[in-house]
């Protein structure tokens, strides 16, 4: 992946693209030519480029090769990620390459997000996307009691950890009284609380199982996918579709669970060894740890503050510093996956967790969209969907 | 390439994307939209399986796949489900007095929330659960914002 940072003019798209595939062309001792087929991604709106797949094939490398393009908002990167798994576990494809980037620094991103609402009955309202997370985070502080500071506790971490990560694109050293005294957004989110936009690219590539170990690096193995998609208004994951239906967040604890069934997963605190997630703003940090299983309703709070998803702890939530220090949205939930490979095949850096087995990785999207992956460095018995 | 990167500033052009659109209400959106216009009054649709009462109005319920084909009249009060209070917007898109408050709102009769704007209200003054009231624009045109916005109701706690 390229470094993560807030501007980049000294490449266009396409070559931001390019250094990112080059990266990941060398580190797997491959050429252009060894490509199958090529899972690009990005928000079209936000560099105002359409026909991303055709535009960037100098930068990608997929000149007459089979592409195909995702845009899927904030986890455009996890489902470019679930889309390579799907060629080469479909048995179709046995080298293909996933490319997730963006140029937030040539965006409106407010004035881009707003195209992905209804015009009728959410964009006369709209007040951007910080504000819609901002409804959430209202919701659950009123549901479970959590405060202003409990998330200012994941805002801190996740920059603490962003300082072991060259990548990243902030690297700030920040007290849980800077987070609280930054000026407020949409209350009750705060400037320190929210990620930043950033420019960015990230490529990986997928092999199917009858070449994956033919690379110089060990393989981290996919265990298993799962996504799941609710929205149609902005009231929909917040009041329509969930907590009546005794649900929080359906899209994301139903990937989980039907992840966690799929591939064994009962105690995820103990099960898994580090997690990459997008966390967009820190009251992700309270509310996903238990839709993800790592705790009961309401119990975020009290086992972010024990310490068990800091470096050291049970399970590591974002040793690179997460979505908190960089977002180059199209590239952010390919990132997560990344991160997870490196983990896995132990070349993190400073940022390495000891002996990963199991990693897991989210994409979230400001549409409650929610794509969820588990990555290990065994090889699966068998592909799970 | 040192040599010149140290003379000339990169190049960055500017630019805007004005497209026009034709967006349609359709029918059901239409008869809300109508009914808000002419006769301030808040509409919402039926699934003909479930019974869910949606508004804003949908023809097809998302969960039975079945048509939303019966129209229900609904209060002009609701609870506010959750909201939020923006300090800073986008100066192009919404360009409204500041602060102002923005929330999921269920209107009495209705199973689903939609999202409306808040003022007239205290700081600190909104909280979930309460109940909040429409004030209708004097001059209305046939869109949601024909609702200028909600405020917490008077004389009900
Ligand atoms: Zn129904």
């Amino acid at each position: 992946m390229t470094k993560q940072r807030s501007s980049r003019p000294d490449v266009n798209g396409k070559e931001l693209i390019n250094e990112a595939v080059r990266m990941a062309l060398d580190d797997a001792g491959m050429t252009r030519k060894d490509i199958d087929a090529v899972v690009i991604g990005n928000m079209d709106h936000f560099e105002g480029i359409n026909y991303v797949d055709t535009w960037s094939v100098d930068g990608s490398g997929a000149l007459m090769k089979p592409i195909m393009k995702l845009t899927t908002g904030g986890t455009t990167g996890s489902t470019i990620a679930m889309a390579a798994y799907y060629h080469v576990a479909s048995g179709l494809f046995d080298r293909v390459l996933a490319i997730g980037w963006e140029k937030n620094s040539e965006s409106d991103t407010t004035g881009a997000i707003i195209t992905a609402f209804d015009p009728f009955w959410d964009r006369p309202i709209f007040a951007g996307a910080v504000a819609g997370l901002a409804l959430e985070a209202t919701q659950y502080m009123h549901l479970t009691g959590a405060t202003e500071e409990d998330a200012a506790y994941v805002a801190v971490r996740e920059r603490k950890h962003a300082l072991n990560n060259p990548y990243a694109h902030l690297h700030m050293n920040l007290t849980i009284e800077d987070v609280m005294k930054s000026p407020y957004l949409s209350w009750p989110v705060k400037m320190g609380d929210m990620c930043p936009r950033t420019d960015g690219a990230c490529a990986l590539v997928f092999a199917s199982e009858d070449v994956a170990e033919d690379f110089p690096q060990k393989p981290a193995w996919f265990l298993g996918v799962a996504n799941r998609h609710l929205w149609a208004y902005t009231s929909d994951p917040y009041v329509n579709q969930a907590i009546e239906n005794g649900w929080w967040f359906p899209a994301m604890e139903w990937s989980a669970k039907e992840l966690y069934d799929k591939v064994g997963i009962t105690d995820p605190l103990e099960q898994i060894d580090v997690a990459e997630l997008y966390l967009p703003y820190s009251f992700a940090g309270l509310r996903y740890m238990e839709s993800l299983g790592f705790c009961g309703r309401g119990e975020g709070p009290a086992l972010v503050r024990s310490g068990a998803f800091d470096m050291g702890g049970k399970c590591p939530v974002n040793p690179s510093g997460g979505v908190m220090s960089s977002n180059a949205i199209g590239a952010t939930g390919l990132i997560r996956v990344a991160e997870c490979v490196w983990q896995i095949q132990g070349r993190a850096g400073d940022r390495q967790v000891p002996e990963v087995k199991v990693a897991l990785a989210t994409g979230f999207g400001g549409c409650f969209w929610s794509d969820i992956m588990l990555l290990g460095a065994d090889k699966p018995e068998k592909v799970r969907g | 390439m040192e040599d010149w990167r140290d003379k000339q500033e990169l190049v960055v052009m500017e630019g805007r994307i004005k497209v026009p659109y034709r967006w349609s209400a359709g029918e059901v959106g239409t008869r809300y939209l109508e009914s808000l216009r002419d006769e301030k009054r808040f509409l919402g649709t039926k699934c003909g399986e479930c019974g869910k009462v949606y508004h804003v109005p949908r023809r097809n319920c998302p969960h039975c796949f079945a048509e939303c084909s019966q129209w229900v009249e609904l209060g002009s009060t609701g609870i506010l489900e959750t909201y939020t209070v923006v300090r800073r917007q986008h100066p192009q898109l919404a360009p409204l007095p500041l602060p102002y408050g923005y929330g999921v709102i269920k209107l009495e009769g209705a199973d689903t929330g939609f999202l409306h704007l808040l003022y007239e209200f205290e700081e600190g003054g909104l909280a979930p659960g309460m109940r909040v009231e429409a004030v209708f624009a004097d001059q209305r045109e046939g869109n949601i914002l024909d609702v200028r916005y909600f405020r917490p109701a008077k004389g009900v706690s």
